[in-house]
């Protein structure tokens, strides 16, 4: 199962560098953080209709770390939402894929963001709707360590454990490098879990990596009865890209050389 | 105003169970009842107005038509933002609703005044921006907003607005509505000043002139056709609001007026680019901003003779 897995990443992996360096694009380092989660996600865990994207039993993702927007195209199109070849015109002219994902750009995206703290509350309104009504889809949240730091998203997290929304998962992507340094030093984050859980959700902190403990988790959701769930996955930021920007700040914006891009790729060994 | 739309949009709530009530911990005394014949179609979001303009974008992405509600400035300006990406952006069916329009919360002092939202809103596509001038608009307007599938802001003043209009005018968002014809002067009245704008064109017609009146109760889509009609049917227009002079009525008639070419005098009349140093009530605030009948009558008059 696991090794399946493992080869569709490395494909996206190379479509994010290949996005990277022909856009010149910033935001490789968190696209590359999460593309076991998406994976996980698109192939193992989420109902999905990639040839009829707004289904509505489809469980809807929430891509709120917009910025890493070229990860969830790569993915996209490798679950067959749209024809790869959308991918090449990635934040060019004319093309069809803006640098922060935006709602139906291409089948499959389901907002518009970009400006951070956003994501969260919409992700919410969905699931309340959706838990109010009896449907049985499910939100998952994808967001990013650094939008932690908006008050809006915690708004939206006092929100969601008020009214107990089993039916929304979040995800963060705690990769613990935010714009332009460590979460740490710029604004902790820690207790991470305990701020969660002190706001009624339950939480599990795994390795953001591993397809065990992410495929592992995601099987058991909700995580309890009557309380959003949230993942906190630890991540390496720039995993699987240009080596000396792995777990650097310069993977948020120094897109790979081509040759830096063909090294990559040829570690990749696809 | 603010009971006419609550009425409103409890009797429509009633018929269409899309409709979702949702407030930032304000309405009491007018929202009671409505949350007590409506549980499911009401959720008080407490004081987190980011939020709860995230939460209504995904409610209308779900086929839920939310209705934001608070005081001008934490509908509007807290969360700029949200309406702007998660409403505007993404075309959404959220209609966001402020009260305390001008200085309906006078004594409050200015963090409480709404005299900047159209201003700020006004540059939004996809925006529809609604500011009825009395209780019977407020009623028309709340149903409009409804039918139209897509962002709207509706403007409200808060509690004893006077109905200015005899009988039931034909709303259409987009038409300003003529409440009287005439051949000197156009007033175009706005909000919760239309019944100021009444009180003058009185004032005026006492003093052997001849006034057209018309409501402008569309800022966005702006009714072009009525403004450069009345350049043509009278030599000065007077834009009349309880808002900043920048960016609202006045800027925005002004804006077509110059691009067509209109030969035609023309002043704002609006609140000066400030922070008044001075508290009261609302028509306190309104006379300390030159917003008082007999101040708007000179203003007028003095601008008239210097032309």
């Amino acid at each position: 199962m696991e090794k399946e897995l493992k080869k569709i990443s490395k494909e996206v992996r190379k479509d994010i560098i290949l996005m990277s360096m022909r856009a010149k694009s910033a935001h490789t380092g968190g696209a590359l953080s999460c593309v076991e989660i998406l994976v996980a996600l698109y192939f193992r865990i989420m109902k999905v209709f990639p040839k009829d994207s707004e289904d509505p039993q489809r469980d809807r993702l929430i891509f709120s770390k917009a910025h890493d927007g070229k990860a969830l195209y790569a993915v996209l199109a490798q679950r067959g939402f749209f024809n790869k070849k959308i991918l090449d015109g990635y934040e060019l002219d004319g093309g069809r894929l803006p640098g922060h994902s935006t709602r139906h750009c291409v089948p499959g995206v389901e907002i518009s963001a970009g400006a951070l703290g956003h994501g969260l509350s919409m992700a919410a309104g969905m699931a309340y709707v959706g838990k109010q009504d009896n449907k049985k889809f499910r939100v998952f949240a994808v967001l990013s360590d650094g939008e932690c730091d908006e008050g809006s998203t915690w708004e939206a997290i006092l929100f969601a454990g008020h009214h107990k929304l089993d039916n929304l998962i979040a995800i963060v992507d705690y990769n613990k490098l935010q714009g332009f340094g460590y979460t740490k030093d710029i604004l902790d984050l820690e207790p991470f879990s305990a701020k969660f859980g002190s706001f009624g959700w339950e939480v599990k902190e795994i390795d953001g990596h591993s397809f065990n403990e992410i495929i592992g988790i995601l099987s058991k959701l909700p995580l309890k009865i009557n309380k959003p769930s949230v993942i906190i996955a630890h991540t390496i930021k720039g995993l699987g890209g240009v080596p000396i920007h792995i777990n650097q700040v310069s993977s948020q914006y120094k897109p790979p050389s081509k040759e830096e891009a063909n090294g990559v790729i040829k570690k990749l060994k696809i | 105003m603010r009971i006419t739309f609550v009425n409103t949009l409890f009797e429509m709530a009633k018929k269409d169970k899309r409709i979702m009530l949702l407030t930032g911990d304000l309405g009491f005394s007018v929202f009671e009842q409505y949350i007590k014949e409506l549980p499911k179609q009401y959720l008080n979001m407490g004081v987190a107005e980011q939020n709860m303009t995230g939460v209504a974008a995904g409610m209308a992405m779900e086929g839920k038509i939310p209705f934001i509600y608070s005081i001008v400035p934490f509908v509007t300006m807290r969360n700029f933002e949200q309406i702007r990406n998660d409403i505007c952006y993404q075309n959404l069916n959220v209609k966001i609703v402020g009260v305390g329009a001008g200085f309906s919360y006078g004594p409050y002092a200015h963090t409480h005044h709404g005299l900047e939202d159209i201003g700020i809103l006004r540059t939004l596509a996809n925006l529809i921006i609604l500011c009825p001038g009395d209780p019977i608009e407020v009623a028309l307007a709340t149903k409009a907003m409804l039918n139209h599938i897509g962002p709207v802001y509706l403007r409200l003043g808060r509690a004893g607005e006077p109905n200015i209009h005899k009988a039931m005018p034909s709303f259409k968002i987009g038409k300003g509505i003529l409440i009287e014809d005439g051949k000197d002067i156009t007033i175009i009245g706005t909000s919760t000043l239309l019944q100021r704008a009444w009180e003058v064109v009185s004032s005026l017609k006492e003093k052997g002139l001849s006034i057209r009146l018309i409501s402008m109760h569309t800022i966005k889509p702006l009714d072009t056709q009525i403004i450069l009609e009345s350049a043509r049917k009278t030599p000065a227009i007077f834009t009349l609001e309880e808002h900043s002079i920048i960016g609202g009525l006045g800027s925005a008639v002004a804006e077509v007026l110059v691009e067509n070419r209109a030969n035609v005098i023309f002043k704002r009349i609006g609140v000066p680019d400030r922070f008044s140093k001075v508290i009261g009530s609302q028509e306190y605030m309104r006379r300390a901003n030159g917003l008082s009948a007999e101040q708007i009558i000179e203003t007028i008059l003095n601008f008239i003779n210097i032309s």
